[in-house]
């Protein structure tokens, strides 16, 4: 496998060359740090209260271990930075986003004003692909080492999750809606559960539905009858523009002469426009669009 | 913290407001100068609601929050916190915690950040409490 090759190249690679800290551990980045996250210890602020405490004078934050060694707004990862080369293969191979899962900091000393970390790198490893929340993706590990001179002052274990975002909606979700009323609700009542409701005014049938019969007669009620949702292409037209919601261009509507009489307009699905012919056969379709909304459409039948 | 500590000691709780100053003045003060802590509409254009914390910041909270309980002088050993959903701006992180290991001045305590979506971050703090509490 590519990902796993490059990633065992990499790690085979071990330690990325020490990386200095742009400056050494200083009170003003303390100060701004500890006033952007809230934090009061006067043990990083207050030079009488820290001389009098377990450290004897002031301490930066632990939890600005990997501040200090940051790139920056305008810095670049070194050439030999396993993260930066992992994240390079995976960038080509489409997992472009980025996102921290872990981080296990261990601190063996607290630093002081002065301290001048260093850092070194290595890939521990890349896990995947996985199928997450975000999208498919590759965890990649690395072990980062702090330094003040030779000596080791913390390490953090690093995970992030390289992921593929996921396509965006597919557009077929995004439709015209039909105007549902007293006179209709039965109709997309009957696509919701995958049936072709025809209204019936005594033994008339009477499509699209309306709210009396085609006789006038206003005594009657209206039921209805599902159609068996096969029928002939009566007409049709194939519509080139304007564009239309959810629908790619051109695409075809039928009116289809059902088995039992009535005309029923619908999208005609997965044809070439220059194949439909009038009195073709097709069969009724049901495009799910979402819990309110089904739409009918035609498939032809050979 | 004057009460005796064991296993099972509940940490007070604390609140974050995640304001966008705050999710920005963090993002720069640790250093992290990416996009999607700073920039609404980059951060919208790679699919997240708005702008959210960095994971520094929540190593940072993770400290703050412990410390703020065990006292000025107790020592950080190590902070191993692991993300769930984004922390985003406007959004209230509110962080508790428990003691789960005691070995004389020694503790390790876990912590779970919850906001509007769920777990943020969940996590271990291992620290020493300060000289005469144990």
């Amino acid at each position: 496998m590519k990902i796993q090759e490059a990633a065992e190249k990499i790690a085979a690679q071990g330690e990325s060359a020490p990386r200095l800290a742009r400056d050494p551990v200083n009170q003003a980045m303390v100060n701004n740090w500890v006033e952007a996250i809230g934090d009061t210890n006067p043990v990083y602020t207050d030079a009488e209260f820290a001389r009098a405490s377990v450290h004897g004078g002031l301490v930066a934050p632990p939890a600005m271990a990997q501040v200090w060694t940051m790139n920056g707004l305008h810095g670049s990862r070194a050439d030999d930075d396993p993260l930066a080369a992992m994240m390079a293969h995976l960038d080509a191979e489409g997992f472009t986003s980025v996102v921290a899962t872990n981080s296990e900091q261990t601190y063996h000393r607290y630093l002081r004003p002065g301290d001048h970390v260093s850092a070194t790198t290595k890939l521990e490893g890349v896990a995947g692909p996985k199928k997450t929340a975000l999208g498919e993706g590759w965890f990649v590990t690395t072990r980062t080492t702090w330094y003040v001179g030779e000596e080791p002052v913390s390490d953090m274990v690093f995970r992030v999750l390289k992921f593929r975002p996921p396509a965006a909606e597919p557009p077929s979700l995004q439709v015209l809606r039909p105007v549902i009323s007293k006179d209709t609700e039965f109709f997309w009542a009957g696509t919701r559960v995958g049936e072709l409701r025809i209204q019936r005014w005594g033994e008339t049938l009477r499509h699209p539905p309306g709210p009396m019969p085609p006789d006038g007669d206003l005594d009657l009620v209206p039921d209805y009858v599902v159609a068996s949702g096969r029928g002939r292409v009566y007409s049709y037209v194939v519509h080139h523009h304007p564009p239309v919601p959810g629908k790619e261009l051109p695409f075809v509507v039928a009116l289809v002469e059902l088995e039992e009489g009535v005309r029923v307009l619908g999208e005609l699905l997965g044809v070439d426009p220059e194949t439909v012919r009038i009195g073709q056969s097709v069969e009724v379709a049901f495009l799910r669009v979402d819990e309110e909304l089904t739409l009918p459409a035609w498939r032809a039948v050979s | 913290m004057s009460a005796p500590v064991d296993v099972g000691t509940e940490l007070p709780p604390l609140t974050i407001e995640a304001t966008p100053t705050f999710v920005v003045s963090t993002a720069l003060a640790t250093r992290d100068f990416q996009d999607v802590h700073h920039d609404r509409d980059s951060a919208v254009a790679r699919g997240s609601k708005d702008i959210f914390v960095n994971i520094l910041t929540d190593t940072g909270l993770v400290q703050r929050f412990v410390t703020g309980w065990a006292g000025p002088e107790a020592l950080v050993r190590s902070i191993k916190i692991r993300l769930g959903v984004p922390l985003y701006a406007y959004d209230t992180l509110t962080l508790s915690g428990r003691v789960i290991e005691k070995t004389g001045a020694d503790v390790v305590v876990e912590v779970t950040g919850t906001d509007g979506l769920g777990a943020h971050v969940t996590g271990t703090v291992e620290l020493t409490l300060p000289g005469g509490i144990s």
